[in-house]
């Protein structure tokens, strides 16, 4: 049934940039089927997103052939493991315009932020004066958005309770955008930090960074981007980003689970204390004490997740030879279509910019009537998968007066088929629950 | 289509017009429990008569299968001695862990009445939550409300 909608006249479907039926069959997973046997519409990208078989070759590769730890032991296969995982580091490296030593491997945006959050409080305690500079304490403040994903809020939150500064944050507007209104005086001369994401999990909403941005170094404020939803879905360069910390997740943009970036710029990397401490992050260890080794190996504890860095590196490679500018357009074309098919349904409200303006591949939406975990049920029963409740944006879904939305999310795999599929299956629910939009006041809710 | 499993028309009757909605008065224990997963949200208060559930009233929000629950909830246990009343949701628990098991639904069919329409849930591990939300909320606020009423004895 999903596969043969007919369209509304009027649709506007542009050629599409990329090559969605050959890109598909590089998807191992796209080819099972799901739910006694119907096609599996893959729309949670945001979520995670499925590895193309260059990826997961990648991780076997390296298993089969020089698995071994890195920057440790000097036999062949070591040497042969740290070449693979510093050329990863190089290509990842390179995909978002940085230096090689400016690029920490963490597990995931949320520990890349927790690192930064941590370093900042253990600043105040240092006993090195060096990595005093960004101590953050009473008096100071930290600056946030009501847009950001719980990963860029509960750690400053925590850092805030840790040391007795105040946490700030900028608003939304109805529209699904940050209110800059106030943004000189939430960002003032005692804020030590802002914390803001590239593009919304939730909206889509693709920010302004650039005005914040000036305004924070205005100040003497530190930068930090959570490139999370950014980094996958269109180019970044950290030179013209102009941050201070830009952070974002491996599996979300073809890579394995397990390995995320935080990109610093050198010289304030160096001058932070770490966070978690151990073998190989280490300069001289005594009984008495220890000093630490320079960025990027201060911030990287312990045996690294060497196979899912070469797989990153391996996902890296898959975007750049698609090319972000065209994976970019791409899905500009998708969610142009998906915001007029969706919005043309009697009943349906997206919670977020409502056009392609400044606005990414994520659609969150309700549908009157229908509860967003029973419209994804619906669509589960149809092999179509969405994501529903607050997305770990809480205070988001609270801010637009919803309980929680039914999201769709978009990636280089994604056709017009799919947002077809999405589109009848969200009639589907309406006639499921027999909700009938144009009378549905008072209805079930 | 499984969906019909899981959205049995009892359900989606209770969905509908929900038994006992809304809170009163007067009540010994009040409780908000909510699913961090998902955003549902209950406030379930308790009312008792000795040991016997005299009234539960609540307000939440929620998808079919919460708001359902607590409808089909209220039906079962008012009237009842609390001890009876958390036995009876002991057995719905069963009925949500048995992975659509039709013997564990048939042998439970009288003692949950309407509740074991819920059986097609337990297919669906993510939602089996959602069911046990309100019987969680009655637990907790059963508890608290014999401890309200010992201390005034």
């Amino acid at each position: 049934m999903t596969q043969t909608v007919s369209r509304p006249a009027g649709a506007h479907q542009v050629p599409l940039p990329l090559d969605v039926e050959a890109i598909r069959a590089d998807f191992p997973i796209l080819s099972r089927t799901v739910r006694d046997g119907k096609r599996l519409v893959y729309l949670d990208s945001g979520a995670t997103s499925q590895k193309p078989r260059s990826v997961l070759d990648a991780e076997r590769w390296f298993y089969e052939n020089i698995n071994a730890a890195p920057h440790r032991g000097a036999h062949q296969l070591a040497e042969e493991a740290t070449g693979a995982y510093e050329a990863a580091r190089a290509t990842i490296a390179g995909f978002i315009g940085a230096a090689d030593n400016e690029v920490v491997f963490t597990r995931n945006s949320t520990e890349a932020i927790n690192l930064v959050a941590y370093a900042l409080s253990n600043a105040a305690t240092a006993k090195e004066p060096e990595f005093r500079r960004y101590a953050v304490g009473q008096g100071d403040e930290i600056v946030v958005t009501e847009m950001e994903h719980h990963a860029n809020l509960i750690p400053w939150q925590q850092l805030c309770e840790r040391t007795g500064a105040t946490l700030r944050w900028l608003g939304l507007t109805d529209d699904g955008r940050l209110d800059l209104s106030d943004l000189a005086t939430v960002v003032n001369e005692r804020t030590k930090l802002v914390a803001v994401t590239q593009q919304s999990n939730i909206l889509g909403t693709i920010n302004p960074l650039g005005d914040i941005v000036a305004r924070a170094h205005e100040v003497g404020a530190l930068v930090l981007v959570d490139g999370a939803q950014s980094v996958p879905h269109q180019p970044v360069d950290v030179a013209a980003l102009g941050a201070d910390f830009l952070v974002f997740s491996g599996h979300k943009m073809l890579g394995p689970t397990g390995v995320g970036v935080l990109w610093g710029r050198y010289e304030v990397l160096d001058a932070l204390p770490p966070f978690l401490t151990g073998g190989s992050m280490i300069e001289v260890v005594r009984m008495e004490g220890s000093t630490f080794a320079a960025p990027p190996q201060r911030f990287e504890a312990g045996v690294p997740m060497t196979a899912q860095v070469i797989g990153l590196g391996a996902a890296v490679e898959y975007l750049q030879a698609l090319g972000m500018d065209q994976v970019l357009a791409h899905e500009e074309a998708l969610t142009g279509y998906a915001l007029e098919q969706l919005q043309a349904i009697p009943g349906v409200t997206v919670i977020g910019p409502p056009d392609t303006v400044a606005r990414g591949g994520a659609i969150s939406f309700t549908v009157e009537g229908i509860h967003p975990h029973d419209v994804g049920q619906v669509l589960d029963d149809l092999g179509i998968a969405v994501r529903v409740g607050h997305h770990c944006a809480w205070p988001v879904v609270r801010r637009y007066g919803v309980p929680a939305t039914t999201r769709a999310t978009f990636y280089v795999h994604t056709g017009y088929d799919d947002i077809d599929a999405l589109v009848e299956g969200v009639r589907e629910a309406q006639r499921f629950f027999g909700v009938v939009p144009a009378v549905t006041e008072g209805g079930a809710s | 289509m499984q969906l019909q499993s899981m959205y049995q028309d009892i359900i989606l009757d209770h969905y509908r017009n929900p038994h006992g909605r809304g809170l009163r008065d007067p009540f010994e224990a009040e409780v908000h429990h909510v699913n961090p997963t998902c955003g549902d949200e209950v406030t379930l208060r308790v009312h008792l008569d000795g040991d016997t559930i005299a009234d539960v009233s609540y307000e939440g929000m929620g998808c079919s299968i919460s708001q359902a629950s607590v409808s089909a909830m209220y039906d079962l246990v008012i009237g009842k001695d609390v001890t009876t009343a958390l036995g009876t949701g002991e057995q719905f628990m069963r009925l949500m862990q048995s992975k659509g098991d039709t013997a564990v639904a048939e042998e439970l069919e009288d003692e949950l009445e309407d509740a074991v329409a819920f059986a097609g849930v337990s297919k669906y591990p993510a939602r089996v939550k959602c069911a046990l939300m309100s019987w969680m909320a009655l637990k907790d606020a059963s508890a608290r409300a014999l401890s309200t009423t010992e201390k005034v004895n």
